[in-house]
């Protein structure tokens, strides 16, 4: 799905921050992206979800080559891939609901075509009883789940999740892990950047593992 | 799915949203409708917009003030026949309007009667004085085609012939005077109403970029959750639209009361002798429908240029977040 080849990244004319990265993100796979604060996984992150291009090297996402593709090609990408950020991201002035319904709002779908389903998946991160509150009285792990839920709800081939547990205690962290595992089941290939030893010690999973610019793969 | 047929659902997405607003069935906007850059920006467009409109009134009315000097006056010339010894005033007075009537371009010529000329020249002699013993010269009014006015040489020439005490005066000299005084005062008016304009053009783009600023995160989580760059412009343009024209018609319409205050104040005071003078300079003090048309023109401007400006920075902000280079960036 994501195929990366000699991708090198610097800004500006410093060093180079991410050299010779070759790897592949496979259909419905389940994989963590993990290495020392300052590594690079944002900069990776950044990369996979298109909002940077690489110095050097091929990137393919979904099929098409990145440095092909014009501005205009872009959103129906991104479409396809659900972005976790570290710092969510909601928007204040909508409530939860309406927070994981934007996707399908910009995709211009009709309320009534999604309104159940945003409901249902509003519950299902456990979050039923706060569908109408504004991300100013959530919770960190609350707002953490939102941010999943807007990620899931238009059911992406990829999910990239930028550090998904750091907010949250112990076993809101493990519920959330087995609904990642959960939604890899049902046909979406997850990348989840972290570095809790712990959250990623529960799962058998290929591991990126990023280390003074490089990456080792762990499969 | 192919790009077309995503156009062709963020198309359908538009039309739905137009049909939901139009009946009153509302989803929270994505840009928020309220805040204290938002109201800001609209105080500060209605205050712009007020001063501008102002300005838009002002040099309205001194250039229909000017083009009514010209034409009152271009309108009318006078004859003057001066008292002379053995003079019968009567016939040389009927004299002159006779010659006055047979030139062309000449459409009315009136004599302008004793009482008429006591009347005249009561501000400067008083009304205690008999003015049937004193020399006093007496006039003809001439109505002229502005259009094709007559041959005042020609027109001169005669009446001296005829009467040699009659003095033409087309006010020439007044004319030119007062046309370039008028000129020159509606260009100092254009040259203040392009400074205003110019001034509320920067103060709008900036206090939009300024609003605009506070709404960063708000168009990055879009961009990142797949809308189109056009949706994204789209939303921020009806919004920042919106603003600029609630500020737009509050500074226009507070400006209209005052045109219309200012108007009715100078009618109702018209008897004093102060308003007296006024509207002898300025007539009657009114805006003409090109001071409240130019006012409406410059309410549309102002919105839109809001909206314009608010869609080049979502649009900027857009190409400096969308797949920059490192490099470049």
């Amino acid at each position: 799905m994501i195929r990366f080849e000699n991708v090198g990244l610097r800004y500006d004319m410093g060093p180079e921050v991410l050299r010779d990265l070759t790897f592949e993100i496979r259909r419905q796979s389940f994989q963590f992206l993990t290495g020392p604060s300052g590594a690079g996984k944002t900069s990776l992150l950044r990369m996979l979800f298109l909002a940077l291009r690489p110095t050097r090297g091929l990137i393919t996402v979904l099929g098409k080559d990145v440095a092909t593709l014009s501005r205009k090609d872009l959103p129906s990408i991104r479409r396809r891939i659900g972005v976790v950020f570290q710092d969510f991201r909601l928007l204040d002035h909508m409530t939860t609901y309406e927070n994981v319904a934007l996707p399908l709002r910009v995709r211009g779908k009709e309320e009534h075509e999604y309104r159940q389903d945003v409901i249902d998946l509003i519950k299902w991160v456990g979050l039923g009883e706060r569908l109408h509150a504004l991300p100013i009285v959530l919770s960190g792990g609350e707002k953490q789940r939102a941010a999943i839920a807007r990620a899931l709800i238009d059911q992406p081939d990829i999910l990239l999740a930028d550090e998904p547990t750091g907010n949250v205690d112990a076993p809101l962290a493990r519920r959330l892990l087995r609904l990642f595992l959960e939604l890899n089941r049902s046909g979406t290939a997850v990348v989840i950047a972290t570095h809790d030893l712990g959250l990623m010690d529960q799962v058998d999973a290929r591991r990126l593992i990023l280390s003074d610019g490089r990456l080792e793969i762990y499969d | 799915m192919t790009d077309v047929a995503l156009r062709m659902m963020d198309a359908r997405a538009f039309l739905i949203r137009t049909f939901h607003a139009l009946r009153g069935d509302r989803q929270t906007p994505i840009v928020p409708p309220g805040n204290v850059a938002g109201r800001a920006l609209t105080t500060v467009i209605a205050i712009m917009t007020f001063l501008a409109a102002l300005t838009v009134g002002a040099v309205s009315l001194v250039s229909d003030t000017a083009a009514r000097w010209e034409n009152d006056i271009s309108d009318e010339i006078t004859i003057q026949v001066k008292p002379a010894d053995g003079l019968d005033m009567k016939t040389a007075l009927e004299t002159v309007r006779q010659i006055a009537l047979q030139t062309p371009g000449v459409r009315g010529a009136s004599i302008l009667d004793q009482t008429a000329t006591s009347q005249l020249l009561e501000p400067w002699l008083g009304n205690n004085i008999d003015f049937k013993e004193l020399p006093v010269p007496r006039l003809v009014i001439v109505q002229i085609d502005s259009g094709s006015p007559p041959n005042f040489a020609f027109m001169r020439d005669e009446l001296q012939a005829a009467v040699p005490q009659a003095q033409l005066d087309d006010h020439r000299a007044w004319v030119s005077r007062l046309v370039a005084m008028a000129r020159a005062m509606v260009l100092i008016g254009l040259f203040i109403l392009s400074l205003v304009v110019v001034a509320t053009v920067l103060t709008v783009i900036f206090a939009t970029r300024g609003a605009m600023s506070g709404n960063r995160q708000i168009v990055e989580v879009l961009h990142f959750v797949g809308a189109r760059s056009s949706f994204i412009a789209r939303e921020f343009e009806r919004h920042f639209l919106r603003l600029g024209l609630i500020g737009a018609c509050v500074g226009g319409i507070l400006a209209m009361i005052v045109f219309y205050l200012v108007g009715a104040l100078t009618q109702s005071n018209r008897l004093t002798p102060e308003a007296d003078q006024i509207s002898a300079l300025f007539g009657s003090f009114t805006i003409g429908w090109s001071g409240y048309v130019g006012v409406l023109v410059l309410l549309i401007v102002v919105a839109g240029l809001t909206a314009l400006t608010s869609r080049l920075t979502v649009t900027r902000h857009l190409a400096e977040i969308d797949m920059i280079s490192p490099v470049e960036s």
